[in-house]
Formats: C-alpha cells, structure tokens, sequence
C-alpha cells in the first residue's frame, strides 16, 4: 500500500501551468510539504491568493473527491489530502481575509450527540473551508442545544450533521423536529451525512438533502447558495 | 479456557446468532444519542428482555449489549470510569437469561470500534487500543461471557489491536469487520486482506467474517468474496436486515423476515457458517432465517445474479473494477 516517491521534481523550476497540476498530483498523493512549498511559490509569482485556491487546491480536491466517490481512494488517503489542503490553506487564510477573496457562505458543523466519529465530517469541513466557506466545527458528540447556540451566535446559512452509527443517526431528527418546534427550520439549510445514511432518510427526517461523500456535499453547499443568492434577487 | 462455540462448529454445520441490539432497544425506548450500555445498569429489566427474544427465537449465539463499552466511546457519556463493570454486567445478565431459559446458547462479548483513529492517520496509539479494549474483554470474561466478539472493524491495525487484547484476556474469540464502502471496508480493507490477516495470526479466531455493511445482497456478495479464498477457520454473516428509513415517525429497516430468511439461505450457501444479523434485526427476522436454514439444505455457491434476484440491487459489481490510482508525475 505504501508508494514511492520521485524528489527529482523541483517545483520552483516548473512554470505556472505545470505547477498546477503538480500540484494536484500532489494533494492527490497527500503530499504535505510539497503543496506547502508550491503555494509560497505560487504567491512569490504574485498569485492572488483566492486562485491559489480555487485552480490548485479546491481542484485538486475535485479531483480527489471524485476518486473517493468512486472507491479507488478511501478514508486513508483522503484523509492525508485533506491534511496537505488543510497545510496549504493555513497558508492562504489570512491572505483570503486580508484580500476580501468572496465568501462562498457560513456553515455550522458537527456529530451528533452520542456518537464520536469525526472522520467524515472533517473531510466535509475542510473542502468546504477548501471551497470558500466559512466553517463553525463544533466536534463530536453535539446535543441539540449545541447546535442552537452555534446558530443564534453565528447565523450560519447551513447547518450540517454528521452521524457513522444507526444508533446515533436517529438524533438528527430530534434536531430537525427542535428546529421546526421553534420555527427555525425555514431558516437554514439543513444537510446530513454519514455512513448509515441515505437519501431516503434524509428526506423521512426532514433535511433539505442527504450527502454521501464530503464532495457531494461541497457541490450540494454550492447549489443551495446559488439557490438561496437567486431568490434574494428575485425577491429584491 | 474451553471453547464451547468450537466445540459447537465441530458438531453442527451451521449456527444462528442474533440480531441488532441497539436498533432493538430503540424500540423499546432507549433515545438516540443514549448510550445502550447504560442500560446494563439503568434498565437490566429491558436487556433481559431483548436477550430473552432472541434466545426465544432459537438463536445459538447471542451478543452481550457492549459494543461502545470502551473508554473512549463511553467518556461521551461521562461514563469513562464505569466501562468494565457496564462490560460485565452485559454479560452477567446474558447468563441470567440463559440460566432463566436453561439454553445452551452462547454468550458472545460484544467488542466495537473505539470510534478513534488510530496512528499514523490519527492519535490512537496501538498500546491504547489494546488497553481499551482490554478492560472490556475482562469485563466480559469476569460477566461469563464463552467467547469475546470483535465487530465492525474497519481498520486492520484496530482489529490486530482488539484480538491482542482478546488473547491478554485468555479468551476463544471471533472477529468481523465491516465492509460498507463498494465492497471495502471505509478504510479500504478488503474481504481478502482481511482471509489473508486472520490466516496468519498466531492465534487465530475461532471464527471470521463479516458485519453491519449496506443490506444483505452486498453482504452475500462479501461473504462469496471471503470463501472464494478458501479459509479454514469458519465464517461468520452479521448482515444489516436492510437500510435504515424513517415511518410514521419512528425508524425502521427495509428488509423484511423473508428478504433475511432468503439472505440467510444465500449466506449459508456462499460459505458461511454463522449466520446472523445486524442493525435492524429483530427477532421475527430470526425466527424466520432459522426456518429457512433449517428446512433448506445447504445449495451451492449462488451466482451474483441470483444474489441480486432474491435479496436486491448491490452497492457494488463486485470484482468489475480494479483499484487503480490515478497516474502521478511523482508517485513511482
């Protein structure tokens, strides 16, 4: 399972647009330093730091997400794609705030109360940061209140819900039912995930969509954004 | 120690274990989000009825309500401290129940996942693993548990962690893990990989196979993944009765006692020999698979296409594609 790797390639010898995708191969092999060395590169070159994203990183986690979906790439190696993006991004974050890169929108995260897996959603949460969103991770093991307070204090436009066992999966609809109790169900876009799951009862339990993989649910985040900015114009 | 479920395999040609425990206990009122060994102290009275049902149906193996009994998972509940004797008392009232019934079925320590990662990937060292688990396996032991069950495992560093502590715990012991994700584990371990693990352990497991997964057609094709190599030590079929979906409020699985009784007689004829279910399973499914397996003789092998026939669309085509990576300018 473990590969070999070429140090041959120098990457401050390429030009842009071999760097590029080199640089997707990279995250694609969940090479950390290299994406880390590829971005300062990039930024030197006076790259703005929202296309470092979106061309190098978010496509280079397209193109990850893809081959997860698929089953050539499994929770190991997006795991360490996922780390080297999170290296490269940690880089670009304070350069996307300080030059006003566009924001994709807010989301809260986190498990459900009982249940302690995270793997999945820090994939989401991660190439969700990766796609321009702003992400609030409350962790594992979230009672309904946790999530009620994130959503007064933050004012998120999607609150996402992560669940790996049938005996915690239940619990998003206890939280979907506390949302609709206190009418604050119409105000959020509500997306649930995890192993157990599927689209049948993310419907059953009122979410606005199930996701089965951290891609899907990137696009999916996209889709209800442009859905949501659509009928803010319409309305305006 | 003897091993009362070999000398059991040794006398018959197939068993039957049992089904869900947590999706079983929602329906008598354990909340989501709970955990289900609490109950061990809270509500003994309910887990002696769950183990009663399934001891009723006739099932010869039967798990101790202990999967999430580890530190880990249960410092979630601030009940960290309490997990060996939550372990015990599993298996202590699973003794009862026999005792109640004077069954002969076997009482089988249930071990879950720590729902960490463990290193490199994670902070999970293998030494703590084994120390988790470790205390639930002689939790277990000291409850009367006959035989120590490690279920959906994804990871194989896990499971090497899990059977160590079955052995520092002087115990006979089974393992399965879950192959959810198009016929891998999450993890991407597969049906061989995982023949080819227990084959060559110094202690090897009385019993191996497969667990939980996405509904009984991938399991039957799992299972004829696992026999097709031929392993020596007896397989074991936990498959989920179905997929989880919600009616009229409450949460119920698709498959029905016949899509599970068609399952079991599949399971049996693709190579296993402990047959059971999973999350969704309830006692009438049980009843039903025992029926079947009792009144059918064990055919051969079925094809993919009867799989899909009797139990449904798979998740996967099972040996179609090939795990090939994408073409890396580095990567050798």
């Amino acid at each position: 399972m473990t590969d070999e790797y070429d140090d041959d390639i120098v990457l401050s010898e390429l030009p842009d647009d071999e760097l590029v995708p080199q640089m997707h191969d990279d995250l694609y092999d969940g090479l950390n330093e290299e994406i880390v060395e590829a971005v300062n590169i990039l930024l030197e070159r006076g790259w703005m730091p929202y296309k470092i994203l979106t061309e190098a990183l978010v496509e280079g986690m397209r193109i990850v997400g893809i081959d997860f979906r698929d089953g050539i790439l499994f929770v190991p190696e997006v795991l360490l794609s996922a780390n080297a993006m999170k290296a490269g991004m940690k880089i670009l974050k304070p350069l996307l705030a300080e030059t006003g890169a566009p924001r994709m929108g807010k989301m809260v995260i986190g498990t459900v109360k009982g249940d302690i897996h995270d793997i999945g959603k820090n994939l989401v949460s991660m190439m969700l940061e990766g796609a321009g969103f702003e992400v609030i991770d409350l962790g594992i093991n979230n009672p309904v209140e946790n999530y009620l307070e994130a959503m007064e204090a933050e004012k998120p436009d999607i609150l996402g819900m992560s669940a790996l066992l049938t005996t915690t999966m239940p619990y998003m609809k206890v939280v979907i039912d506390r949302l609709k109790e206190l009418g604050l169900r119409e105000d959020i876009v509500v997306l649930v995930g995890g192993a157990p799951l599927n689209e049948e009862f993310g419907k059953a339990i009122g979410a606005d969509a199930y996701c089965r993989d951290a891609a899907v649910a990137v696009e999916t985040a996209k889709e209800f954004m442009a859905r949501k900015h659509n009928q803010m114009i319409a309305s305006a | 120690m003897t091993d009362r479920l070999q000398k059991l395999l040794d006398n018959r040609d197939w068993l039957l274990a049992d089904g869900a425990t947590g999706t079983n206990l929602f329906n008598m009122g354990l909340a989501s989000g709970d955990a289900p060994e609490l109950w061990n102290r809270d509500k003994p009275e309910k887990i002696l009825v769950l183990y009663d049902a399934f001891l009723k149906a006739g099932v010869d193996i039967f798990l101790t309500n202990s999967f999430g009994c580890n530190r880990s998972r249960l410092n979630l509940h601030g009940a960290a401290e309490i997990c060996f004797e939550l372990a015990e008392r599993s298996a202590s009232l699973a003794r009862e129940a026999v005792d109640k019934r004077t069954s002969q079925a076997i009482i089988a320590g249930s071990m879950g996942p720590t729902g960490e990662i463990m290193e490199p990937l994670g902070t999970l060292t293998f030494t703590r693993a084994v120390e988790y688990f470790h205390e639930q396996a002689e939790g277990l032991k000291s409850g009367g548990a006959d035989v120590l069950w490690i279920e959906t495992i994804s990871d194989k560093n896990e499971f090497l962690a899990a059977q160590e502590a079955c052995n520092l715990a002087n115990m006979p012991w089974c393992g399965t893990m879950s192959f959810d994700t198009v016929g891998y584990t999450m993890m991407g371990f597969t049906p061989k990989n995982l023949v080819e693990l227990v084959s060559d352990l110094q202690i090897k497991p009385t019993g191996f196979g497969a667990n939980c997964g996405a509904g009984a057609s991938d399991m039957v094709l799992t299972i004829l993944a696992i026999s097709e190599h031929k392993p020596e030590i007896p397989i074991i079929a936990k498959g989920n009765a179905g997929i989880p979906c919600i009616k009229e409020g409450s949460i119920h699985y698709s498959g029905s006692p016949e899509i599970m009784a068609n399952y079991a007689e599949l399971a049996r004829s693709a190579g296993a020999r402990i047959i059971g279910g999973c999350c969704g399973t309830t006692p009438v499914h049980l009843e039903r698979m025992k029926d079947r397996l009792e009144k059918k003789t064990n055919g051969s092998k079925p094809t993919h296409d009867e799989v899909r026939e009797l139990l449904g669309e798979p998740s996967f085509q099972p040996g179609e594609k090939k795990r090939v990576k994408r073409i890396s300018r580095r990567r050798k």
